[in-house]
C-alpha cells in the first residue's frame, strides 16, 4: 500500500487499504453495482468517475487522482443512495423523541441520502419559515438531504390549504404535500389540493385513512382485534379514500401519491387505477412487509402503529403488489416516540414505529431472500422511484439516479452476507420503538456517500 | 396455575377446573359459622381499580379478607393518575409497597398484562376494556355448575353487547375449554367482525336460539350505543333482544338466567324474569366471593400461613 499517502481516515474494515486526499476521490475496490459483477468504481469530484475491471486498481494505476482512497469493497452491493419519502424528524416540537440531526444521522447509517420530512411538527410545517427552518437544520446536520413535506391543510387541521405555493417557492423547494397522520378527508378539499399543486409539480401524497371508520381504532379489524377486545381500524377505512382520491386524481389529471398502502385490497384498487392510466403512486412500509396483527396479543405498543400491522394475507398482497410496481417505492414512515409515549397501556400509546435502520434490511428478508426482487428492483423501489415521486431536482444523475459513470457519487454499500440481531440501545435514533429488537436481519449498510462525500464507513457515522 | 390470571384464554382445562374445585371448598368457608381463613396472614393484596366499579372491587376484598390478607384499595380514579401518572408509575408504586397480587381493573384492554410485565406479583385480571374479565367468567361457571350439575355439555347462550363485553370474550374460551357449547346472540352491529373465527354458533334470531338453551347469559347493553348507530333505539333493542316474561317462557324449565351485573332493567331484561326463580343474579354475587378466594388462594400459594 502506497506510503506516501496520508492514512488519515482510513476506512478501517471498509476500507483496508489506501489513504484519503485533500480532494475526497475513493475507489470502491471489487464493489457490485446492483449485485452484478464485480468492478472497481472511482468517486471523484463528486461524481461516479469510472468503472475499472474489477481489483484492477491499486495505488499506483495511472489516472488516479492525488490521495485517493481505495476502499476494499469485496463484494459488497453498490445501490443508489437511498430515498425515503416518509419520514418523521420530529423537530420542531419534540426534539426529546428526535432531531433533524439525530434522525438524519438514523438514516445515514441505514443506507438514505435523502429523506423527506413530514410535516406533523410543533408547530406544523405549513409555511415557508418552517418548511426553511427544517431544511436548513438539515443542511447543517450533512448526513443527508433533508426535503420538508408541507402541510395540505393549515395546522393538519383538513379545513383550509395552507399556503402551498409559498412553500413550494421557499428555499426548501416544497414538491410533495402531505397532512399524514391525518385524512385529507374532505373529498372537495382534497380535489382542490391536487388541482391546485399542478401549478407547480407538487404530488399529494394522501394518509388514507376514513375518520369516520377508525374513530377509536386501535389495532386491524379481524379476528385478532376481536379475540383482544381492541377497536378495529377496518381495511375499509383505507381502501375508500384510495378508491376517492384514485377517482379525484384521475377526473383533474393531477399526481396522487397513497402514503404506507397497508391492504390487499388497496393494491386492487391501484393496479386499478394505473390500469386507467391515472397518475397514482404508491408506497409500503418495510414493517407491512414483515409484520402482522397477531403481534398486538402482546399489547406491548411498540406494535402499535398507523396504519395498523394487517394480515399475512395483506403481508403476501402487499410483497407482490412492490415485486410488480403496483406500489412504486419503499418508504419507511419512520415514528421515533419517547419511551413515555410507548410504555403505557395499549390504548395510550402513541402510534408508529423506528424504520431508518432497518428498512434495507427488512426488504432484503422479505423481498430478496424470498426472490421478489432482485437488487436492481430494491434500487428502484428505495431509490428511483421515490425520487422521481418526490420531483428531486436533477433526478437525471441526481441523487436516485442509477449507478452510470457521471452520475453523482451518492451511493450506498451494503453488505448482504452477515445477519445481525437488531439492538434497540445502538440504534441512532433518539428514540427506541422499534419492532424488531431481538429480530435476526440479514444486511449491514457498510458505507454511504453523499455527492462524493462519505456520511458512513464502516459502518459508522463519519 | 400461572403466576397471573389475565384471561381465560390462555386458561387450560386443568387450572379452570382446580379454580372451580376451590371454590367449591371456599364456598363452604362462607357457610360456616366462622368464616376467615388465615391461608394469606401478612399478604398483600392491592385492588387498583382505575374504573369505578363498586361491585367488582368489594368481591375481590372481601374475598381477600376472608383469606386474612391485608387490603390495600387504591382507587386510581381521581387520584394521581389523573394528574398524569402513568400506569407504569402506578406499578412501581405498588411495588414498593410490597403487594403479593394486584388486583387490575382498567377502561384499556391489555392494561393488566402491561401491569404484569412490571410487577414481581401476581396480576388478576379483575376486567380489561373491553377484552377480557375471567374472574366473572369462572363466577359463571361456577354457578352453573352448582345450579345444574356441570359445565360440559350445556348449552349456553350469550345475548347482548358482544362486541364490547369483556364477560362475553372470557365465557367464550372458559365455557368452551369446559365443553359447554356456547351460541352468542346480538344484532350484527353488537358483534365482533372476526367472531367468525371463535369456537362459538352466531345467531341474531333469541326466539330460535332460547327453546334449545340450558343457560342464556344476558348482557348490560349501554344505551350510549344508540348515539353511535349501534341500534335504532331502545325499545327496538328491547323488543328484539330483551328477556321479557313472554320470550322466558320459551325456556326449558330447568334453563337459567344469568346477568353479570349491573342490569339494566327493562332493556336486556325485564325485572319478572331477573327476580325470578330461574335467575341466578344473586347467587352469582355471592360466588363471585368463592371464586375469587379461589383465585387469590391459588396464586399467592396459599401458603402465608407457615411463613
Amino acid at each position: 500500500m502506497s506510503g506516501d499517502r496520508d492514512t488519515v481516515g482510513s476506512a478501517g474494515t471498509v476500507g483496508s487499504a489506501g489513504a484519503r486526499g485533500q480532494d475526497g476521490s475513493w475507489v470502491l475496490r471489487r464493489v457490485r453495482p446492483l449485485g452484478g459483477e464485480a468492478v472497481d468504481v472511482l468517486l471523484t469530484d463528486g461524481i461516479i468517475g469510472a468503472w475499472r475491471p474489477a481489483g484492477s486498481t491499486t495505488p499506483d494505476s495511472e489516472g488516479l487522482p492525488p490521495g485517493t482512497t481505495i476502499l476494499d469493497t469485496d463484494g459488497l452491493i453498490l445501490l443508489p443512495g437511498l430515498v425515503d419519502l416518509h419520514t418523521h424528524l420530529r423537530e420542531p416540537g419534540r426534539e426529546d423523541a428526535e432531531t433533524v440531526e439525530s434522525g438524519t444521522r438514523a438514516a445515514a447509517l441505514g443506507g438514505y441520502t435523502t429523506v423527506y420530512a413530514m410535516a406533523n411538527t410543533t408547530p406544523v410545517a405549513d409555511t415557508a419559515g418552517v418548511v426553511e427552518q427544517v431544511w436548513r437544520l438539515g443542511l447543517d446536520a450533512g448526513h443527508c438531504d433533508v426535503r420538508p413535506v408541507g402541510a395540505v391543510t393549515v395546522g393538519l387541521a383538513g379545513q383550509r390549504l395552507a399556503e402551498l405555493g409559498a412553500m413550494a417557492d421557499s428555499a426548501a423547494g416544497v414538491r410533495v404535500f402531505s397532512d399524514d397522520g391525518h385524512c385529507v378527508s374532505d373529498a372537495l378539499l382534497m380535489r382542490r389540493a391536487l388541482e391546485y399543486v399542478k401549478a407547480f409539480d407538487g404530488v399529494v401524497a394522501q394518509h388514507a385513512e376514513e375518520p369516520r371508520l377508525t374513530a377509536g381504532a386501535q389495532m386491524n379489524e379481524g379476528e385478532v382485534a376481536a379475540r383482544l377486545g381492541l377497536p378495529g381500524w377496518p381495511a375499509v377505512a383505507e381502501e375508500a379514500i384510495i378508491a376517492r382520491d384514485a377517482l379525484l386524481a384521475g377526473h383533474v389529471g393531477s399526481r396522487l401519491h397513497i402514503c404506507h398502502v397497508s391492504t390487499a385490497g388497496s393494491v386492487d384498487i391501484i393496479r386499478w387505477a394505473k390500469a386507467k392510466g391515472w397518475q397514482v403512486t404508491a408506497e409500503v412500509t418495510p414493517h407491512h412487509l414483515l409484520l402482522t396483527d397477531d403481534l398486538v396479543s402482546s399489547f406491548d405498543p411498540v406494535y402499535k402503529v398507523n396504519p395498523p400491522l394487517r394480515t399475512a394475507r395483506d403481508v403476501a398482497a402487499l410483497r407482490e403488489g412492490l415485486a410488480d410496481g403496483t406500489i412504486d417505492c419503499v418508504a419507511t414512515d419512520h415514528a421515533p416516540h419517547a419511551l413515555e409515549d410507548k410504555e403505557t397501556e395499549w390504548a395510550a400509546a402513541r402510534p408508529g414505529m423506528l424504520g431508518l435502520e432497518t428498512a434495507l434490511s427488512v426488504v432484503m428478508e422479505t423481498m430478496v431472500v424470498g426472490g421478489h426482487l432482485d437488487w436492481a428492483g430494491v434500487a428502484e423501489r428505495m431509490a428511483l422511484a421515490p425520487a422521481r415521486i418526490g420531483g428531486l431536482p436533477c433526478t437525471e444523475g441526481g441523487p436516485g439516479s442509477s449507478i452510470a459513470v457521471g452520475a453523482p457519487a451518492t451511493v450506498t454499500l451494503l453488505d448482504p452476507s452477515p445477519r445481525r440481531v437488531v439492538d434497540a440501545d445502538a440504534l441512532a435514533s433518539r428514540s427506541r420503538n422499534t419492532p424488531y429488537a431481538g429480530r435476526s436481519l440479514p444486511g449491514t449498510v457498510r458505507a454511504t456517500f453523499l455527492r462524493g462525500r462519505p456520511t458512513v464507513l464502516d459502518g459508522k457515522v463519519v | 396455575m400461572k403466576r397471573h390470571l389475565l384471561s381465560t384464554e390462555d386458561l387450560g382445562r386443568d387450572d379452570a377446573l382446580l379454580v372451580l374445585d376451590t371454590a367449591e371448598r371456599m364456598a363452604r368457608v362462607a357457610e360456616a359459622s366462622v368464616r376467615k381463613l388465615p391461608t394469606l396472614r401478612g399478604r398483600t393484596v392491592v385492588n387498583l381499580f382505575f374504573e369505578d366499579s363498586t361491585r367488582t372491587r368489594t368481591s375481590f376484598e372481601v374475598a381477600a379478607k376472608r383469606l386474612s390478607a391485608d387490603v390495600i384499595n387504591f382507587s386510581a380514579r381521581g387520584s394521581s393518575v389523573s394528574k398524569g401518572e402513568s400506569l407504569k408509575d402506578t406499578a412501581q408504586t405498588l411495588e414498593a409497597m410490597g403487594a403479593d397480587a394486584v388486583v387490575c381493573r382498567h377502561s384499556a384492554s391489555g392494561a393488566p398484562h402491561r401491569l404484569a410485565t412490571w410487577v414481581r406479583g401476581s396480576v388478576v385480571n379483575a376486567g380489561d376494556g373491553t377484552h377480557e374479565h375471567p374472574t366473572q367468567a369462572l363466577l359463571d361457571a361456577f354457578t352453573m355448575r352448582r345450579r345444574l350439575g356441570r359445565v360440559d355439555g350445556l348449552a349456553v347462550t350469550i345475548v347482548g353487547d358482544v362486541l364490547h363485553s369483556r364477560v362475553a370474550r372470557s365465557n367464550v374460551w372458559l365455557l368452551t375449554t369446559l365443553g359447554a357449547s356456547v351460541t352468542v346472540v346480538a344484532p350484527p352491529t353488537l358483534l365482533p367482525l372476526g367472531v367468525s373465527s371463535w369456537p362459538v354458533e352466531v345467531s341474531y334470531d333469541l326466539d330460535a336460539v332460547l327453546p334449545k338453551s340450558d343457560v342464556v347469559m344476558m348482557l348490560r347493553v349501554q344505551r350510549e350505543r344508540m348515539s353511535a348507530a349501534f341500534f335504532p333505539t331502545e325499545r327496538e333493542y328491547s323488543r328484539r333482544y330483551g328477556l321479557d316474561v313472554d320470550r322466558a317462557a320459551r325456556l326449558a324449565d330447568h334453563a337459567l338466567v344469568m346477568h353479570p351485573g349491573p342490569m339494566v332493567r327493562g332493556m336486556e331484561i325485564s325485572s319478572q324474569v331477573a327476580d325470578s326463580a330461574r335467575s341466578t343474579v344473586v347467587e352469582q354475587v355471592a360466588n363471585g366471593v368463592s371464586v375469587r378466594m379461589a383465585v387469590l388462594y391459588l396464586l399467592l400459594g396459599g401458603s402465608g400461613e407457615t411463613t
